[in-house]
């Protein structure tokens, strides 16, 4: 498949590295030479000096024969047009764009529709309905939907007093008392797909499959607080804040916002009337304190500065806020964050980037293929949603008399609205929904890759 | 430094050297030289033992190779190439001495074209075409074709620090995203002109041995001759065609490319493809108008001048007749031509009409500053406007050619040769040209110079080939620490 990356930035960047690896044919356009010269250093893509938005540069970078345009520049106009444009040239060609603005992001249906768009993404929003994912079910790290919302993969920490802690697979159904899947463990950096007896110990972070109705069930057992979050505190008061802040609002929870810049308080003023807004910096340790720190449910932070809001979740959980959250621009090394106890991490560029690899993918779509792919454990495990049709082998057959691939795992079998966590009894039939979990990159095309 | 990624990517290389044997081997076979035969077997042998014992060690190196490693890469990989693919000569018997057999085909794959040897038409079969293939090889690059026909449409980690590395001229772009595919292009054409200049050559009479060879060597702009007097002893038609396929194989390829996709008019209005017709025209007129009583037709003068400006230009290096003995003038006009050299993107050697025009077009803007010191002028090529990077690489590459040039003029000095022999077999070794003047002239061969000139102008050629840099790169004592 042929598609143009308009902007090589940070998610420009990102999105080469993932599609390049998923075998897309891909085009850069950015108007800074030495970023396109370190991008074809890395990957085996073509890159194209110039404005993306004019016409020759598009014609430059094969826009008649492409299937895909994303424009990813800085600018939301600059975005558009680029859109626009390609469109005028190519009328068959899928276009995604980035709109950040929050006055676009109100009318972005309307405006999906005159300017012909694919699809509109907006990191800063996604990150905030990440976000508000996570504070709905304190407790989980990450939360993976699948099967229209009946199936998740949900991410959990082991603490040194966990219940789970040093105990083996086996024995984890007795004391969650409903049935869930561990899918995957990821320990010391490495993911592992494990088996019954494998025990679990401290630090390490598991990836859950349940069903959805069975998720707060899952956290009493644990003995996890579960709590509705009653009052947040964000540091930082951008885009991110302003999108949660206002959606947060609605379901009547207290928000308070710390922002260091005066007038983007007054601005956040005017813009969200419920929540309070503190003017003052984030990093000065008594102004938080001040401000209701240790009695908050839950504390995210969304300042522009990665140190900065490491520091502040670092003194969160230390001050045993139940909660917190960390949005990262950039996620270094996952495995030096392991050893951080900074609570969920966010990181909207790679949220971003999901996002669009799952519609490439769902271009891409031939009978049998994955409707849905999520990649968990840091990347290293990837777990995908296929539909079972009438060319799928092995229908009706008990999985324990199936042979699969080795490292491939039937995380869960949906029938209808029932979802069940398999056991070597189960079968699925015609028209359930496999969500499978695998840790080679890229193996599964379509469901039939999963048998031997 | 990663020795096994290096290490796996020169098996790799390596195996496709050896699978191109076979061919020759089989041509040996057909004639019945069985000391051919068993040269190229035991060559074959040697290659294969020799991977095996890198894949062993090295297959599980990773892929991804950057800038450094990609210039070791090409740098080691052409020498390599050089040390096993002169194997056949000496064991055949043909070549005996092992320095004359390694300066053969290194100036076979870099399509230099230079020869130590005085009879050409005593050669086995085989090896004549193996000789002759070395140029067709060389003349794309062997790491373009390993990339062409490596597996898989995925990553391979094979990015543009090989094409660059390989790939003759200031700017090396992709025609498509995927470097394979890029790849495939470039020897798509190169394999369809090959063919049809096989086809026009047939059409001629020519046997069909021959035919092939003398394709091989105008392909790669290599031109090692199958017959002693090189291409005199032809009908005019293939002098005539010869001139015009090693014009066409000077062009860059992306030239094609475009032609392919219909873009008539960009390639009518490329700056470099205009200045390399110009600079070729003018200079078949001028030795026209300078040797025109040397021989007894109008026809007969126009067809030697026009052959030679070809084949130097383009740094091929076949000859229709003794242009030594040449006036000075046309001398001058020849010595000119070898430095000029090629279009970049093409098979040929030398500066490239593309450098030299930037060179004079920053040379142009330094004189206007020098008037106007508050001026500011920017470089325009085919209308876009090129960037500092580039031109300062190219003034670099300047310095370094001429640094060489001179530096391997001096050593080769130590040999006791006229001036004029020992620069000129400086300048064609290192465009990649072949004959030069005198002593190193049409009629003669580099025999004489002794062994330690040959392993200069050796390095030489590689050098020119390879745009210096990869050679450079190898004895700079930055590449070897961490």
């Amino acid at each position: 498949m042929n598609i143009i990356i308009a902007g090589d930035g940070r998610v420009g960047s990102t999105l080469t590295r993932q599609l390049s690896t998923e075998g897309c044919d891909l085009t850069l356009i950015d108007n800074d030479r030495t970023v396109l010269e370190s991008s074809i250093g890395r990957y085996d893509v073509m890159s194209i000096h110039g404005n993306c938005a004019s016409m020759s540069v598009l014609q430059q970078a094969g826009v008649n024969d492409t299937d895909l345009l994303i424009a990813a520049t800085s600018a939301d106009e600059v975005n558009l047009l680029c859109c626009t444009t390609a469109h005028g040239i190519n009328p068959k060609i899928h276009t995604i764009a980035r709109i950040r603005n929050p006055e676009y992001t109100e009318q972005i249906y309307a405006m999906r529709d005159i300017f012909g768009l694919s699809m509109a993404i907006n990191p800063e929003k996604q990150a905030a309905t990440e976000i508000e994912r996570l504070l709905n079910y304190p407790g989980f790290l990450r939360r993976d939907i699948f099967a229209q919302g009946r199936t998740e993969i949900v991410e959990l920490r082991i603490d040194a007093n966990s219940k789970l802690c040093n105990v083996p697979l086996i024995e984890m159904a007795s004391i969650v008392k409903c049935r869930v899947l561990v899918c995957a463990v990821l320990r010391r950096g490495t993911a592992l797909v494990p088996r019954g007896d494998f025990v679990l110990q401290e630090n390490d972070r598991i990836f859950v499959t349940a069903p959805s109705e069975n998720l707060t069930t899952l956290l009493n057992n644990l003995g996890i607080i579960t709590r509705r979050v009653r009052s947040v505190l964000l540091c930082g008061g951008g885009r991110v804040a302003h999108y949660l802040a206002a959606s947060l609002e609605k379901t009547g929870i207290k928000v308070r916002i710390i922002e260091s810049d005066r007038s983007r308080c007054e601005e956040l003023c005017a813009l969200l009337p419920k929540a309070s807004i503190v003017h003052g910096d984030c990093g000065d340790l008594e102004l938080l304190e001040g401000e209701g720190l240790s009695k908050c449910d839950a504390l995210v932070t969304l300042t522009g500065s990665d140190e900065l809001n490491m520091i502040i979740s670092l003194y969160a959980t230390n001050r045993e806020v139940p909660q917190v959250i960390t949005k990262l621009a950039d996620i270094g090394s996952r495995t030096v964050l392991d050893t951080l106890n900074i609570g969920s991490v966010i990181c909207p560029k790679e949220l971003i980037c999901n996002h669009i690899v799952r519609y490439v993918r769902a271009m891409q779509n031939q009978t049998g293929a994955a409707l849905s792919v999520h990649a968990i454990a840091d990347g290293q495990v990837e777990a995908l949603e296929f539909m079972v049709d009438e060319n799928t082998l092995h229908c009706g057959v008990p999985l324990r008399n199936l042979k699969t691939r080795p490292n491939v795992l039937i995380a869960s079998i949906g029938h209808g609205s029932r979802t069940e966590i398999p056991n070597g009894n189960s079968s699925f039939q015609l028209s359930d929904t496999l969500v499978v979990v695998t840790s080679g990159r890229g193996v599964l095309k379509q469901i039939n890759d999963i048998f031997m | 430094m990663n020795y096994k990624m290096i290490g796996r990517f020169l098996g790799q290389i390596l195996s496709i050297e050896g699978l191109f044997m076979i061919p020759a081997a089989l041509i040996s076979v057909g004639y019945g030289e069985w000391n051919t035969v068993l040269a190229f077997l035991i060559t074959m042998g040697a290659i294969t033992g020799t991977c095996l014992l890198i894949f062993l060690t090295c297959h599980k190196a990773p892929k991804i190779l950057n800038a450094r490693e990609g210039m070791i890469c090409v740098g080691f990989s052409w020498i390599v190439l050089s040390l096993f693919g002169c194997l056949p000569f000496v064991l055949s018997g043909d070549i005996p001495r092992y320095i004359d057999a390694f300066f053969e085909i290194v100036s076979g794959f870099t399509t230099t074209g230079a020869s130590i040897l005085s009879n050409v038409e005593d050669l086995s079969k085989g090896v004549l075409y193996w000789r002759s293939f070395s140029h067709w090889l060389g003349g794309m690059g062997v790491l373009v074709f390993l990339l062409a026909v490596s597996p898989g449409d995925k990553d391979t980690g094979f990015t543009m620090h090989l094409l660059r590395a390989e790939s003759p001229g200031p700017e090396v772009g992709k025609l498509t995203p995927r470097m394979r595919k890029t790849a495939s292009i470039l020897y798509i054409i190169y394999i369809a002109l090959t063919i049809i200049n096989i086809i026009f050559l047939l059409c001629g009479g020519m046997h069909w041995l021959e035919a092939i060879c003398t394709a091989f060597g105008t392909a790669g702009t290599g031109g090692f001759g199958i017959k002693n007097d090189s291409i005199g002893s032809f009908s005019p038609y293939i002098q005539y065609v010869t001139t015009v396929f090693m014009f066409l194989f000077g062009i860059n390829f992306s030239c094609y490319y475009l032609l392919l996709l219909r873009q008539f008019r960009s390639v009518f209005r490329d700056e470099e493809l205009r200045t390399y017709i110009a600079i070729v025209v003018v200079a078949i007129v001028l030795i026209v108008l300078n040797i025109r009583h040397m021989y007894s037709t109008l026809e007969e003068t126009f067809r030697h001048a026009s052959f030679t400006v070809s084949s130097i230009v383009t740094t091929t290096g076949y000859c229709t007749t003794d242009f030594d003995q040449w006036p000075a003038f046309s001398k001058s006009i020849i010595m000119f031509l070898m430095m000029v050299g090629a279009c970049a993107g093409s098979t040929g050697g030398g500066l490239k009409v593309s450098r030299l025009l930037y060179l004079l077009k920053s040379l142009g803007r330094n004189i206007t500053q020098v008037l106007n010191p508050r001026r500011v002028k920017a470089i325009r090529n085919n209308g876009s406007v090129v960037s500092q990077q580039v031109l300062d690489n190219t003034n670099a590459y300047l310095a370094a050619y001429v640094s060489i040039l001179v530096f391997s003029f001096v050593i080769v000095s130590l040999d006791n040769n006229t001036i004029g022999t020992n620069f000129t077999a400086v300048l064609s070794c290192f465009n990649n040209i072949g004959p030069g003047l005198e002593a190193v002239g049409p009629t003669c061969n580099f025999a004489h110079y002794s062994n330690l000139s040959k392993l200069v102008l050796s390095a030489d050629m590689l050098a020119g080939r390879l745009e210096i840099f990869p050679i450079l790169a190898l004895f700079a004592r930055g590449t070897w620490k961490h």
